[in-house]
């Protein structure tokens, strides 16, 4: 017992100094959280409080008779503008421009880091370093080049509709929305992927071509099922990014029922028409923030594993 | 006509030439084993043979047929990687019928591959396991299962064996052994274990810097080593080689050998290569296996050229099913094998007997043996 004992009242000296080094850190760490909580906190309570209650009382309070109105007026009759439909056509035009764009960004992503990798070519880095740099060139450069080019697109999809009786999409806001997204999401995309694929062993590429398989086969029946955390990595990355874009949205998309959620949140809070209502804003603008906060939800505890994949040989 | 012919292969990769006209040639059911040191270029050959790197020039043919421009999967050939690369994302009975499925074997059809495949290897029980929840030894062999399905005229290993421990090495060598004589398929392994080399192969090519040192039967590759790389690669312990000059002893030939602060040994030689006395009085290097070198009851009765000196012993390591001693000859630590209850001790004078039947001979300038 005592032979036990005796070491660790030695150590009493070192644990003391272990409890406090923990209190210290997990005290600034929980600072912290709360200090990026509370604006969350605060749009929360603020959205299920009545006008009255945040006319009088304190920002940080709980709701003291909590409504569900403020949502429903949100989502059903706030007005953008002079229309006055509430967010949901919007949120369904976010949601329509989100996942075809996450999708084809995410596999085209996949299929360049596949071929950069595994099917290497003569000027493979080189044409890596460039789509590299798509991911550094500013947003604000690429809106005039851009415009001009769905500019183009459009006139053509005119051309399509009176040729044929449909413009197979071209020219429509959401469409262009998508292939803005798309084009500018590859250099990311691309890089996950490469760097994923960069450790991915390349014997398994090679026994499956001794096995018969082809190109796509490969890729569909090997490479994609063997990639799910850098996956869930470009998912969340590209979800984020496209469905909190302003600057493409308001630019191409900016105005009418095509807005997506960003751009109808800016106009909804900034109609001045009247009292400004605070918790119909707020229910809003958590309408807007919630398919995000989904995503980190369901995809999180795989997105700090894909992070680190690389990384470390495992 | 043999089974599998490689004639003056050669493959470049921009200015640097990695195989420098390869020429080897395996009968059907032989068991060819690629050996060298890493960066020979002996898993390059083996890739060119499977079609994964293309060829500058030569030619390839397995069984009459020239492939080398088909594609991996027409040339009939199954291979299997040093990490395994068994698909994480499959069972074991997926990974083994992967290569049916992409050749559009019925399901009934690839059912009875699998389960055959399984009977031969063992591996019944694990089908519907992932390649993650297997042991080395099981990956390996489910390895060699997807090999064995296909039953192709050609199997490729690429150091299989690298990647286990050194008791279950031993082990799945003697099971490679097994499955080539009893299935009789045609092999190429590389490795660059020369154990491996030795146990396994019918043909051995050992390989350096892109070039084909030697190629024959393991015998003739440690009996009979063309040069000092393959005597000194081949063989465990390695074989001596000791700076010597080359004198006469009476009318025959002899191998002087300095040892530190006494006279010279001078063995006499009854039978020397004919291209011996043109060295004499000159440097040459002397190539003996420690086998050869030993204590005079150990030596072997009916060898004909026998010679004992007095050598000087330095260090005494008993290893269990022989004894090795070092003395120092030439300049050089000299191992000597000894039987396991020789009576030796280091630091006594104590005579050796050297075995000059089996003893090779090197010019050590160009390196080649003096024949």
């Amino acid at each position: 017992m005592s032979a036990v004992t005796t070491p660790a009242r030695q150590a009493s000296g070192g644990v003391n100094v272990k409890l406090i080094n923990r209190v210290v850190i997990y005290g600034l760490l929980a600072l912290f959280a709360l200090f990026y909580l509370m604006p969350l906190f605060v749009m929360l309570v603020t959205s299920f409080k009545t006008m009255e209650e945040i006319q009088n009382g304190n920002m940080l309070a709980l709701p003291q008779a909590p409504t569900f109105d403020p949502w429903i007026k949100a989502w059903s009759e706030v007005c953008s503008g002079l229309t006055c439909v509430g967010m949901k056509g919007y949120f369904w035009n976010s949601i329509k421009m989100v996942v075809p764009a996450v999708i084809i960004s995410t596999l085209l992503g996949a299929l360049n880091g596949y071929v950069l990798t595994k099917w290497r070519f003569r000027g493979a880095t080189l044409v890596f370093g460039l789509m590299l740099f798509a991911c550094f060139i500013p947003f604000q450069s690429v809106l005039l080049p851009m415009a001009t080019i769905l500019g183009s697109i459009g006139r053509f999809g005119v051309t399509l509709q009176n040729a044929t009786g449909t413009s197979f999409g071209l020219g429509n806001s959401t469409v262009n929305l998508v292939f803005v997204h798309v084009v500018y999401g590859i250099g990311f995309t691309t890089l996950f992927f490469r760097n994923y694929y960069e450790t991915f062993p390349t014997e398994l590429v090679k026994a499956a071509q001794v096995d018969g398989a082809s190109f796509f086969q490969i890729f569909r029946r090997i490479m994609l099922p063997n990639s799910l955390p850098i996956i869930v990595v470009t998912v969340i990355y590209q979800f984020t990014n496209i469905w909190n874009d302003f600057l493409f949205a308001s630019a191409y998309a900016g105005s009418g029922d095509v807005m997506p959620m960003t751009v109808a949140l800016n106009n909804v809070v900034n109609t001045s028409t009247g009292v400004v209502e605070y918790n119909v804003n707020m229910a809003a603008a958590m309408i807007a923030a919630l398919p995000t906060l989904l995503v980190y939800v369901l995809a999180g505890r795989y997105f700090v594993r894909g992070l680190m994949a690389g990384a470390v040989k495992g | 006509m043999a089974f599998l012919e490689i004639d003056g292969l050669r493959k470049r990769f921009g200015q640097v030439e990695i195989l420098k006209g390869i020429d080897v040639e395996l009968e059907k059911g032989g068991f060819l084993v690629l050996v060298g040191p890493s960066g020979c270029g002996k898993s390059t050959l083996l890739n060119t043979i499977a079609g994964l790197e293309t060829i500058t020039s030569g030619e390839i043919r397995v069984d009459g047929r020239q492939i080398n421009d088909l594609h991996p999967s027409k040339r009939d050939i199954a291979m299997v990687f040093q990490s395994y690369a068994l698909y994480p994302n499959m069972t074991v009975a997926g990974n083994i019928s992967f290569g049916m499925e992409m050749r559009g074997v019925p399901t009934a059809e690839r059912q009875k591959a699998i389960d055959k495949v399984a009977k031969v290897l063992q591996i019944g029980h694990l089908l519907q396991r992932k390649p993650s929840q297997l042991s080395g030894g099981q990956r390996q062999r489910v390895a060699m299962g997807r090999a064995l399905v296909r039953d192709p005229k050609l199997f490729l290993f690429d150091e299989p064996l690298s990647n286990l421990d050194a008791k279950l090495r031993v082990d799945m060598r003697i099971e490679i052994k097994r499955l080539h004589a009893t299935t009789g398929t045609t092999i190429v392994y590389v490795t660059h274990d020369q154990i491996e080399a030795m146990t396994l192969a019918t043909k051995i090519a050992v390989m350096r810097d892109g070039e084909v040192q030697q190629f024959g039967t393991p015998a003739e590759i440690y009996n009979n080593p063309t040069n000092l790389f393959v005597a000194d690669f081949m063989g465990s312990p390695a074989m001596n080689l000791i700076p010597a000059t080359i004198g006469t002893n009476g009318n025959a030939l002899s191998v002087v050998l300095q040892r530190e602060a006494r006279a010279p040994i001078n063995l006499p030689m009854a039978n020397a290569p004919a291209g011996l006395s043109a060295f004499q009085g000159k440097p040459i290097i002397f190539g003996v296996r420690p086998e050869a070198l030993t204590d005079p009851e150990g030596a072997e009765r009916n060898a004909s050229n026998i010679a004992t000196a007095d050598c000087h012993i330095e260090v005494v390591e008993p290893a269990g099913s022989d004894t090795f001693a070092v003395t120092n000859l030439g300049g050089k630590g000299v191992v000597a094998r000894l039987r396991a209850d020789a009576n030796i001790q280091p630091g006594t004078n104590t005579p050796l007997a050297f075995n000059l039947t089996k003893a090779v001979f090197f010019d050590p300038a160009t390196e080649s043996r003096i024949r």
